[in-house]
């Protein structure tokens, strides 16, 4: 472990990617990832991988697509509008199981939207987004240095895996800075060879990376296995934090920004006598299903709070079914969800009992 | 002038006529023979005017044709 | 056999880069030709083992099948973006788009154009036939003024789809190509031709020269609706007037 520095998030996470051996990225210039870009255009070639600007999000994509068939840990980033135009071509990463690391530092939409912090890509993000039967494993830091631990995560699970792996944090975590200490770095020689790797066909038979099979038969087969792949990482890779749930009547269901603040509701809320929770997850796909069929059999509320218009309730709901209430509460936009308006919400589904004093 | 031949992957050929067209001595014709996918391939009709020049060869798009030619001796290759 | 015997000596065989497959090609395709006249250069300059194809969506999409060597897939328009991320992580291997007119010129142009302007170092091929073969005939960009296709029934109509594109030439004003060329397949002499530029455009590339494209007027007997042979004729007489032969640009 290195020093503490003071860097914004989207500095960090282009950081993290180089140290996780990361040594090619391509990007298109958007706001509010603008600064992850810049980064890597002057740090990527000193660590000597490729740094290409490309003329559009598409054509990144794509130049992820064919560093990643050669065999290298690639990279890409934009926000929001941008990830719509990647979406084609990630279908084509999982359709052909190449790994790749995507940052997506969301924004306000739909359309253009504007430039301040949102969740409106859940859907987009965990649902597929893309044409056809893929998933794609979804990260979701709420600070910073988890910001860096998680793109590094990334990396690995990409690899793991042979999947796409989005981060998906907004232009809070993006923009702000917070002090880090970043994990050694990796040494992109010591990573096991990828077989299936273009590398030239020389002492071995040609290898073909393709998702183009005109066999039902074949696709359906090849489908199924990567469907496989996928309940492992149901069964391994899921993340979550619980805070203060222990003693809890109530908890909110929020991640990235949202959870970070509403971190602060529960102690605003815990001073009030609130007995007050916090499910977080951190993988938003696979979706920790789990611990929220297990906190609601013992708590009557979980409120879910995005900067959305309600799309990961629809997975808390999936997970809760009728065991709990499971109201909602968003903020669109790109207007930020504070402390005591979060608090506000929850006090709606509080009682209290005036006799002795409590709330429940 | 140099003594050639031809040999066409029959199953292989789809009949196209390219070759038939760019033989600059007409030795080549379509045979009236079908090869298991229907088509009507090509042969040899005047193999005595071929001279191996492999015009044929060139242009057949499906790479059906392979092409020999005399080397007198001297000249050519030996083959040991 | 007698010293004094002619004997007869194979002039000509199946390229050993070419892998041992039928092509799905139509009929009198210039696609299998061209393939043939790609694997014959790769021979020549000894880089089967560091070649990789990237292929289009459209006819050619299994080109990636017919070639002893590495290869990958592209979506529709993207394989100059594709190459470019191969090549960018390792410059040892030789990379080489295979596009036709719709993914090249038409949903590809952004990432054709750019990977041209950035000079990368990778061989474009492109297959102009003027169709959209795949689909089953419909008009390309490069479609000829009042040519019929399955989209423009009454033959192309400039007011309503602008005029065929001359992609070599948009690509020929850049600085960073060095070599750009159009050629054709009608004839022995045009075959032969576009064998040497097809094998200059690989040259460059291994001298680490930058950018080449190749631009090859090609058939379509089928969405054509012509024999063979009349294709080749209306290459020659019809086609080379709007599309002119010849090398545009050559920093070799």
């Amino acid at each position: 472990m290195g020093e503490k520095i003071l860097i914004a998030g989207n500095d960090a996470i282009a950081e993290a990617g180089i140290r996780a051996g990361c040594r090619s990225y391509f990007g298109y210039p958007i706001t509010p990832q603008n600064e992850l870009l810049e980064y890597m255009s002057a740090h990527m070639p000193k660590a000597g991988g490729a740094f290409v600007q490309a003329e559009s999000e598409i054509g990144a994509i794509y130049m992820c697509y064919g560093a990643s068939a050669a065999g290298g840990r690639t990279m890409t980033s934009s926000s929001s509008p941008g990830i719509s135009l990647k979406l084609e071509g990630i279908s084509y990463l999982a359709g052909c199981d190449l790994p790749c690391v995507i940052v997506n530092v969301a924004r306000g939409g739909p359309g253009l939207g504007n430039i301040a912090p949102a969740q409106g890509d859940y859907f987009q993000a965990t649902k597929g987004g893309g044409h056809g039967d893929y998933r794609m494993v979804v990260l979701a830091p709420a600070t910073i240095p988890e910001a860096t631990e998680l793109t590094m995560l990334a990396f690995d699970l990409a690899d793991k895996y042979w999947t796409p792996v989005l981060v998906l944090v907004d232009g809070v975590l993006g923009q702000m800075m917070e002090p880090v200490e970043f994990c050694e770095p990796v040494d992109p020689t010591t990573l096991p060879l990828k077989p299936w790797a273009l590398t030239g066909a020389q002492g071995r038979p040609r290898n073909i990376v393709t998702s183009f099979f005109l066999d039902p038969h074949e696709l359906s087969e090849i489908n199924l296995k990567r469907q496989d792949r996928y309940r492992r990482i149901e069964a391994q890779e899921v993340r979550y934090e619980e805070f203060e749930t222990g003693d809890a009547t109530i908890v909110i269901a929020a991640y990235g920004t949202v959870a970070r603040i509403a971190k602060t509701t529960v102690k605003l809320a815990r001073n009030e006598g609130i007995k007050l929770g916090l499910l977080r997850p951190i993988t938003l796909w696979p979706f920790p299903y789990a611990p929220f069929r297990a906190l609601s059999n013992r708590v009557k509320t979980i409120l879910t709070v995005e900067m959305s218009a309600g799309q990961m309730v629809e997975d808390v709901r999936l997970a809760v079914a009728e065991r709990a209430e499971t109201p909602f509460y968003g903020e669109l936009g790109g207007i930020v969800p504070t402390p005591r308006g979060i608090l506000r919400e929850v006090r709606k589904y509080v009682s209290y009992d005036a006799e002795n004093g409590q709330s429940f | 002038m140099p003594k050639g031949m031809v040999l066409f992957d029959r199953e292989r050929c789809k009949g196209c006529g390219l070759c038939i067209a760019v033989c600059p001595r007409q030795v080549l014709s379509y045979s009236g023979e079908y090869n298991q996918r229907g088509y009507n391939v090509t042969r040899m009709e005047d193999p005595d005017r071929c001279t191996g020049c492999a015009f044929c060869a060139l242009t057949c798009p499906d790479v059906t044709i392979e092409v020999y030619r005399e080397i007198s001796p001297g000249k050519g290759r030996s083959n040991g | 056999m007698s010293v004094m015997t002619p004997k007869m000596v194979k002039v000509f065989e199946r390229p050993r880069s070419l892998a041992d497959i039928e092509f799905t090609y139509c009929p009198g395709c210039h696609h299998g030709l061209i393939t043939r006249i790609i694997a014959q250069v790769i021979d020549e300059l000894g880089i089967q083992e560091r070649t990789v194809v990237v292929g289009p969506v459209g006819c050619s999409v299994f080109v990636y099948q017919w070639f002893r060597c590495d290869g990958i897939q592209s979506a529709h328009g993207r394989a100059c973006a594709v190459a470019t991320g191969i090549k960018r992580v390792n410059p040892d291997l030789i990379v080489f788009t295979y596009q036709g007119d719709g993914d090249l010129a038409a949903i590809g142009t952004a990432e054709s154009i750019h990977a041209a302007n950035r000079g990368e170092n990778i061989t474009v091929i492109f297959i102009n036939n003027q169709i959209y073969g795949m689909t089953g005939g419909q008009m390309a960009p490069t479609t000829l003024i009042g040519q019929w296709a399955t989209s423009c029934p009454e033959g192309r109509d400039a007011g309503l789809a602008g005029y065929p594109i001359r992609f070599a030439e948009i690509v020929a004003q850049l600085d960073a190509p060095v070599y750009v060329t159009r050629q054709s397949l009608y004839d022995q002499k045009r075959i032969r031709a576009t064998s040497r530029a097809i094998k200059k455009a690989f040259q460059y590339q291994v001298e680490g020269k930058g950018y080449s494209l190749v631009e090859i007027l090609a058939n379509c007997p089928t969405s054509w609706h012509m024999k063979p042979v009349e294709s080749n004729r209306w290459i020659a007489d019809e086609v080379v007037k709007v599309f002119p032969l010849g090398d545009l640009v050559d920093r070799g």
